[in-house]
């Protein structure tokens, strides 16, 4: 219960000292907007921004499964081969460590499609993770039941799928989660990108449209609705993790 | 029932594991591997199961063929079962490897279990066992296929002496019972002392065989304050000592 009590106190708390100081000190609305301001922008529009969200989201979860599919073969056929394991290797690397905003244009003039490309984008923030814990759940179990498999003559498939793949389960949970929420950065700043493109309907083409017309509570209304979505992403795939873990009797 | 001949195991980077190793092994023995850690025990006892091959020397099987899968139990200083399976589940592995369904095994899953003193614990997660017992499913999942052949590396060292001492006293149970040849690695001369019919010291850099002692010992409850199993204690320990001393490289 204090879990849950004291942060919400501290944030109603947080929220209240911003309006108050918001109005103590006179400062515009075009400038810093109290968060009264910002709920009456949400009210104004409300079915533009949450459209413009939903569009965000479909991407964001569109990246996510394809993420998670690709993760999870990739760290499954690095488990098989050492040769993949070096094909693989380096190339997820490269993709973690190279800026989205830096291949996000390439991206999408190669792709061309709007939304495939937006998936595109946000499947390349989202990859890492997933792939990279998967990896490291497959390598988990000890070399003495991997031994133990092979004294029963269980071959590398079996090994997979009877120890490797299971031992993997809270890893790629893990993985999963993180990925989660780095979807949906991905989608907004591929959509940012691509905004100038003409092509994008999602929060960040609200928040850059709002920006032009200096409409800032607005502004702040997209940003909130998606500090949210990225809020109940992440505790909605802890939870689920929580559940599956359970359901298998982990904890 | 095995024959050793003049094994050598030398692993990639330099360390002579084992030299000139020769063994013979009957059924129905009960033979301990002593020495200090380092000397190659487990290397000995891998090789005996078939995970490694040797580079030198040979050892045959009495029919020729090495034996099939579930004709070797194993088990190590951990329990390394299954984390998420229960204790009966862990018990069924070698079944299952083997493609026995689970209705067919589960009369002889509960059999080990029970041949354990675990009968009632059969759903069971890992975690919820104590140490020993954990170490009692180790041994009815190597029991379960009714093996003739039950190789032990160290599996009572991790636990604490009281435990040890009970599970010592179950262990020669089971071997009088199910007259399986167990060889049993331990660094303990108490241990090997108690348990043992055949005592192998072996020394280390490189591995290898210094002699043999035999034990009459009646094996029993009563044996830890029998003479005569003092008396072998510090026969063993003179003849280690000695063998340590004389070995090149000695601590
Ligand atoms: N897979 C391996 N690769 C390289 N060296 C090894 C390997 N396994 C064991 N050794 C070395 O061989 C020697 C004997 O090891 P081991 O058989 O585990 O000894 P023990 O079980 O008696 O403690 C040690 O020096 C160990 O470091
Ligand atoms: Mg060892």
């Amino acid at each position: 219960m204090n879990t849950a009590l004291l942060p919400s106190l501290f944030a109603a708390l947080a929220i209240a000292i911003w309006e108050i100081a918001v109005r103590a000190t006179g400062v515009p609305d075009y400038l810093v907007p109290g968060p009264i301001a910002i709920v009456r922008a949400f009210v104004a529009d409300p079915t533009g921004l949450l459209v413009s969200l939903g569009s965000t989201l479909v991407v964001t979860f569109a990246a996510l499964l394809v993420a998670s599919t690709l993760g999870v073969l990739m760290a499954m056929a690095m488990a098989a081969s050492r040769l993949a394991e070096a094909a693989i290797q380096p190339w997820a690397v490269v993709l973690q460590v190279t800026p989205l905003p830096a291949i996000a244009p390439l991206i999408i003039i190669w792709v061309g499609d709007p939304f495939t490309s937006l998936v595109v984008c946000a499947t390349v923030v989202a990859f890492f993770p997933v792939f990279a814990n998967t990896a490291t759940g497959l390598a988990s179990p000890p070399p003495e039941l991997a031994d133990l498999f092979r004294l029963y003559g269980a071959g590398r498939l079996r090994t997979l799928v009877l120890l490797r793949l299971p031992a993997a389960l809270p890893y790629f949970l893990t993985g999963l989660r993180i990925s989660g929420g780095l979807a949906l950065v991905g989608a907004v700043v591929a959509e940012f990108v691509a905004g100038s493109g003409g092509f994008a309907s999602g929060l960040a083409y609200r928040i850059l449209e709002a920006g032009y017309r200096l409409q800032v509570p607005r502004m702040f209304a997209a940003l909130v609705l998606l500090s949210l979505a990225g809020v109940a992403i992440n505790s909605g795939l802890a939870v689920l993790g929580r559940i599956i873990l359970r359901w298998r009797g982990d904890a | 029932m095995l024959t050793i001949s003049q094994v050598g195991r030398r692993f990639p980077g330099g360390t002579e594991a084992l030299r000139d190793v020769s063994l013979t092994l009957a059924r129905g023995d009960f033979l301990a591997l002593l020495g200090p850690s380092g000397c190659g025990k487990s290397t000995l006892l891998r090789l005996i199961a078939g995970l490694d091959q040797p580079d030198s020397g040979h050892l045959r099987w009495d029919d020729g063929r090495p034996p099939a899968a579930g004709d070797i139990g194993y088990v190590f200083q951990d329990a390394t079962l299954i984390p998420w399976a229960s204790a009966a589940e862990n018990v069924y592995l070698p079944l299952r490897l083997r493609g026995i369904p689970r209705d067919q095994a589960q009369a002889d899953v509960h059999a080990a279990l029970a041949k354990v003193g675990l009968a009632g614990f059969e759903a069971a997660r890992p975690r919820q066992l104590s140490g020993g017992m954990r170490m009692r499913v180790s041994i009815a999942r190597a029991l379960v296929t009714r093996p003739a052949v039950l190789l032990m590396d160290e599996p009572f060292a991790a636990l604490d002496e009281f435990t040890r001492n009970r599970l010592q006293l179950d262990l020669l149970g089971l071997w009088r019972d199910s007259g399986c040849m167990i060889v049993f690695v331990t660094h303990s001369i108490y241990e090997a002392a108690f348990l043992a019919r055949r005592i192998v010291l072996m020394t280390p850099r490189p591995g290898r065989i210094d002699q043999e002692m035999q034990s009459s010992l009646a094996h029993g409850p009563e044996t830890r304050l029998d003479p005569a199993y003092a008396a072998l204690v510090a026969q063993i320990t003179r003849a280690m000592e000695q063998a340590l001393e004389s070995a090149p490289g000695s601590p």
